[in-house]
């Protein structure tokens, strides 16, 4: 198949379908309504599952019944939404369920805006929920890398029976690229007989399966949390992702940037080049895990000077690039977080006022 | 001679957590038998609640998932529309339900959603230490209300069975009473005819079982079983709410079951 010229939010729900997930459940918000509108049409065509939920919260829990049953499930919301299904996903994440959450993020706190936002990163990577649990968040940068990821989504839920979460801004949702389509993956989880709650017909046993997340006594409770921390570790240490721009020459100031935002830094280091500046950058792919090392390397470098968090939001990526950074240069932050994108010349003047500084 | 009483298949040989008195062993027991007579044990998916029954997977024998309060009929919803073919319920009490799911269980109940929710009422938070529930009774002592439920300010106690069968979507809705025999009898075979609308893929189904709490009401067992019949039976009518066939009943004015 050629490349089609599709909308973010379109292509999304397409990608689930030929990642093989074909039950999603959801509730309608903006930015991110048309992947439902869209489902709705597509999914009754390929024999799968639409549900409109009657709010965030239950349709978090429809995600954890069926992921229960080892089917392959997923949802798309936007950052309200995402606050209302942080319940479920801790309760998903401690049941050692694999699921797909989608936030398209829009602007906060409270109704905040619907223009596009990165203002989520905390509660993606640190934890929206109770207690200690992680997510592998991964931050698409163009509607074909949304799609790459999200058809990458479903087999590293499986892998560490973890939901894993994919972090766009509203302008990945809402604009329109050419994409293509990789090939179609199975369908099924592999390994879930051992633990999900199919019926005991199904899978042939005579020993009951149980999901569950309470804990009373302390040490298993410590034991579980230990297990899970493993899983965590684990995804520390195979699944960093993140992508380079200009790291060749002597740059001045490392810029770290994800997602939209790091398209407009890309236009801002070609724009410095003109002018004969180099300006390097480090995207992470993957917010959690987060590629510190790949940012420390790349401050460490004897010409750079200083790194810079540019992110739509008052200052969240920034504290994650500082503990990579480990002081070894001064690391800055430039963001905006009312829903119109930093134009190329708004971060250059930024950065110009950080070389002069 | 052959054994004439015996455990369930569905139920496990094990001792469980609750209270001297407690009606939730007779509701286990009642659902394991339907579950042993339809034969359904090994496509049954059971979901436990937040309150007294969260361990309730401890003494069933089949799979069993247990929710956040009061989401369990969000989790039924998602297992039965992906997977049909399996037996789902959720077992929920009345904090559960009626206070913080009430939205999942009137949105699965008006979806026409294809489970069975056995709904315990014992007019009292149980797990949590005995507060107030949004089914306990005008004047009735809980530690949230010490002097007991006044009406003017936290309303009248919520009739779950009337209020979902006011619900225009086709389903089987029950009241009965677990406090002595002939009501226990009454409400297994309600309960048979739930999952079996549930098997014939009829409708949406759920039995509200008026159950007691010694220990949180502070009375014995048997002064218990005499105040759910005098204070709440008259309040709660048992009887058949709604059944697919004949629609909305009044079990309050005398017809009390749809035959």
């Amino acid at each position: 198949m050629g490349k089609v010229l599709m909308k973010g939010n379109e292509a999304i729900g397409e990608a689930a379908i030929r990642a093989g997930c074909l039950n999603y459940f959801a509730y309608p918000i903006t930015p991110q309504s048309e992947v439902a509108e869209y489902l709705s049409k597509r999914l009754p065509e390929a024999g799968g599952v639409f549900l409109q939920g009657e709010s965030e919260v239950a349709v978090s829990y429809m995600i954890f019944g069926a992921s229960a049953c080892g089917v392959r499930v997923f949802t798309t919301s936007s950052s309200p939404g995402i606050s209302l299904m942080s319940e479920g996903i801790s309760y998903i994440t401690a049941a050692q369920c694999p699921a797909v959450f989608i936030n398209i993020m829009r602007g906060g706190p409270g109704l905040g805006g619907i223009l596009p936002s990165q203002a989520d990163y905390f509660q993606s990577v640190k934890g929206g929920g109770h207690g200690d649990y992680r997510l592998l968040v991964m931050a698409p940068a163009s509607v074909q890398e949304a799609v790459e990821m999200t058809m990458t989504a479903f087999p590293l839920a499986e892998k560490y029976r973890n939901p894993v979460m994919i972090l766009g801004d509203g302008l990945i949702g809402q604009m329109m690229e050419p994409v293509e389509f990789p090939d179609q993956l199975k369908s099924e989880p592999s390994n879930k007989d051992g633990w999900a709650t199919n019926g005991m017909d199904t899978r042939g046993s005579a020993t009951r399966n149980l999901v569950k997340t309470l804990y009373l006594v302390p040490e298993e409770l410590n034991a579980h949390n230990l297990k899970l921390k493993a899983k965590y570790d684990r995804m520390i240490r195979e699944e960093i992702r993140w992508e380079t721009y200009n790291l060749d020459g002597d740059y001045r100031v490392l810029i770290v940037s994800y997602g939209t935002m790091s398209r407009v830094c890309r236009t801002v280091i070609d724009n410095f080049k003109a002018k004969g500046i180099e300006i390097g950058m480090v995207r992470p792919k993957t917010l959690f895990p987060f590629p510190k090392q790949a940012i420390y390397d790349a401050a460490a470098k004897a010409s750079c000077r200083a790194a810079i968090s540019v992110e739509m939001s008052m200052g969240q990526m920034v504290e994650d690039v500082e503990l990579s950074v480990k002081g070894l240069k001064p690391v800055h932050w430039y963001g905006k977080c009312g829903g119109d994108v930093p134009t190329p010349e708004e971060v250059m003047e930024e950065i110009t006022k950080l070389m002069a500084s | 001679m052959g054994k004439a009483f015996h455990r369930p298949e569905a139920l496990a040989d094990v001792v469980t957590h609750y209270c001297p008195g407690c009606t939730h062993g007779v509701a286990h027991r009642l659902v394991a038998e339907v579950i042993d007579e339809l034969g359904i044990r090994g496509r049954t998916v059971g979901i436990a609640p937040v309150g007294c029954a969260v361990l309730c997977y401890n003494y069933f024998t089949f799979d069993f998932q247990e929710a956040a309060h009061g989401r369990a009929p969000a989790m039924a919803t998602g297992i039965k529309r992906v997977r049909p073919d399996l037996v789902v319920f959720t077992y929920q009490g009345d904090g559960d339900l009626a206070s913080i799911g009430m939205s999942e269980i009137i949105h699965s109940a008006n979806r026409g959603e294809k489970f069975t929710t056995i709904f315990i009422n014992n007019a009292v938070y149980g797990m949590t230490g005995g507060q107030m529930a949004p089914t306990t009774m005008p004047d009735q002592r809980t530690t949230t209300s010490p002097f007991g439920r006044k009406v003017l300010e936290t309303g009248m106690p919520v009739k779950m069975a009337e209020l979902l069968s006011a619900l225009e979507t086709p389903a089987y809705i029950a009241r009965e009473a677990l406090t002595r025999p002939k009501y226990i009898n009454r409400a297994k075979k309600a309960i048979h005819k739930a999952f079996s609308y549930q098997l014939n893929k009829t409708c949406f189904s759920l039995v509200e079982l008026v159950s007691t709490c010694p220990t949180n009401w502070g009375m014995t067992p048997v002064d218990a079983l005499k105040w759910a019949e005098e204070k709440m039976i008259p309040y709660y009518p048992l009887g058949e709410y709604k059944t697919p066939e004949a629609g909305r009943l009044n079990p309050a004015a005398g017809r009390k079951h749809a035959e």
